[in-house]
């Protein structure tokens, strides 16, 4: 906007004071247009441009770390189901193995969140992320249960969480020596994020215990019920004093173990008595809630 | 690690951050006293009396942010300076609306806005994140958001206490906000609704000086002031 410095108003103004000797006289911070573009040289507006690029700056960033969480979630959550399948196919190590290769592909994209928290206070982008973590934490966590069955820490969670930034951006670094601006970066995940993570695996692990019957695994309730116990009362020790999540997850909590530990005595009642294909339908007054594709009405 | 050693860890990091909020709350508490006795001072400016006061009310105000500084210099200590953001709910409020204050003081001292600096300085804090314990933008703008409120206020109050040119700089200060404001790209955040506000402002001001000059009362000092709001009027 070519303005002369003296002329600060705008075209309506000017109409009227053609003649006035009184532009010349007109102080820098006179009335002004109500146009935000009348006066770039008011310190004012000055002022506010460079809080416009801070802002903007600053949503931008916090949008790509939304984004790259959405991500993460839906691969996490992806993997969840494909895990869910170890139950019903006779060969459960291609799937394990499917699931880290998926898991691997999400902490490449947590290593990028990783990359826009570099230098900044990662509370303040928390909230972007916060879901994808969570879901990544459930994902990882059910895995390792699967496996090892037991509960995966979270000093194991960050200790898969480091990344190598080397010139050529390449993620995965190597042996050999470090070239020169190499880069170790890390992802923490907070406890408060673990714990909503794991009290969202109480969940799927119900739904395994559940499936599992129907497949006529008896074993693996019982195990599962005395690690839910263990989680649950985990929880009740925390009780209220985590972020408030945690108590509406507990409720769920209950509710999953309540139906695992049903499904233990029904098996242990009547178990002998049914056909093992027929286990499934026991349950079924109890398992309304569940999704369809677990094969359990 | 078994599932119990790892919720006795996770309740013990859990039992530690609460301590750290009770800490900071107690501070933040005396922070809000001393807030609302700096806000006590100034609010006596929109008493008719007041206005003759105005230098002492805002001297008296400088020195009770003395006392602010050394509460806040106190809050820096409760908590690790990297971790600013993961307690700002806490002293959120209350910094904004010491940046009101500061804001108010200074356009009662000068007229004029202050400065992030400027307020970062009264209160003692500094304005980068990693300098250290600092001052959000957005504290910064709700704070001059509150500040326009009270000022469309003092508009009104000028007039009834028989000053007739206040709420004519008023006026020019708000719409110069309100164009500064317009420049940014808000979300649909708090600071967003608080920004809704500002044109309410804006008109109760523009009453304000329209009852004025239409009356002939708005003697102007800068020039041409009057005859553009006739410009205004009849256009």
């Amino acid at each position: 906007m070519a303005q002369k410095p003296r002329d600060e108003r705008g075209p309506d103004e000017c109409l009227s004071l053609k003649t006035s000797e009184g532009c010349p006289r007109k102080n820098a911070d006179a009335v002004q247009d109500r146009d935000a573009s009348a006066n770039p040289s008011s310190p004012i507006i000055a002022v506010f441009k460079v809080f416009q690029q801070e802002l903007d700056t600053k949503h931008d960033k916090y949008e790509r770390l939304v984004k790259i969480s959405r991500d993460v979630t839906i691969e996490s959550k992806r993997t969840i189901f494909l895990l869910h399948r170890v139950t019903s196919v006779p060969n459960a190590e291609d799937i394990l193995n499917e699931a880290d290769v998926k898991l691997d592909a999400v902490r490449q994209k947590i290593g990028l969140i990783a990359e826009e928290l570099r230098g900044e206070d990662i509370y303040q982008f928390h909230r972007a992320f916060t879901a994808g973590i969570q879901e990544y934490v459930e994902a990882v966590s059910f895995l390792h249960y699967i496996r090892h069955r037991s509960l995966i820490s979270l000093e194991e969670i960050n200790a898969r969480l480091v990344f190598m930034r080397t010139e050529k951006v390449d993620p995965k670094g190597s042996d050999e020596a470090l070239p020169l601006g190499a880069q170790v970066l890390t992802f923490h995940v907070t406890p408060s994020d673990y714990l909503l993570g794991v009290a969202d695996l109480t969940g799927e692990l119900m739904r395994m215990c559940i499936s599992s019957v129907g497949n006529g695994d008896i074993d693996t309730p019982f195990q599962l019920s005395q690690f839910l116990r263990q989680i649950h009362d985990g929880f009740s020790y925390i009780g209220n004093t985590g972020p408030y999540e945690v108590s509406k997850k507990l409720h769920t909590l209950r509710q999953s173990l309540g139906k695992v530990e049903d499904a233990c005595y029904a098996l242990r009642v009547r178990g002998s008595e049914i056909p093992k294909h027929m286990l499934a339908d026991v349950f079924s007054s109890r398992t309304t809630l569940l999704d369809p594709e677990e094969g359990v009405v | 690690m078994s599932v119990t050693e790892m919720f006795s860890y996770i309740q013990g990091f859990l039992s530690a951050d609460q301590d750290v909020r009770e800490d900071i709350r107690k501070v933040v508490q005396i922070l809000e006293q001393n807030a609302r006795e700096i806000l006590t001072v100034l609010q006596s400016v929109h008493q008719p009396s007041g206005f003759k006061e105005i230098p002492s009310k805002c001297a008296r105000a400088r020195e009770l942010f003395c006392t602010v500084r050394t509460q806040l210099a106190d809050l820096k200590t409760k908590f690790p300076v990297e971790q600013y953001y993961r307690f700002h709910e806490h002293w959120r409020f209350v910094l904004q609306r010491l940046a009101f204050l500061s804001a108010f003081v200074v356009y009662l001292e000068s007229e004029t806005l202050v400065t992030r600096e400027e307020v970062a300085q009264i209160l003692g804090i500094e304005v980068v994140r990693e300098k250290g314990f600092h001052l959000d933008v957005e504290d910064y703008l709700a704070g001059v958001l509150i500040m326009a409120s009270e000022l469309s206020r003092l508009a009104v109050n000028s007039v009834t206490a028989g000053d007739y040119s206040r709420p004519l700089r008023i006026s020019n200060f708000i719409n110069e906000l309100d164009s500064g404001f317009r420049l940014l790209n808000l979300k649909n955040d708090p600071l967003r609704k608080r920004y809704d506000g500002l044109k309410y402002d804006v008109k109760k001001i523009e009453e304000v000086v329209y009852d004025l000059s239409i009356r002939g009362l708005a003697k102007e000092p800068e020039s041409g002031v009057d005859k553009l709001e006739l410009g205004r009027i009849s256009g």
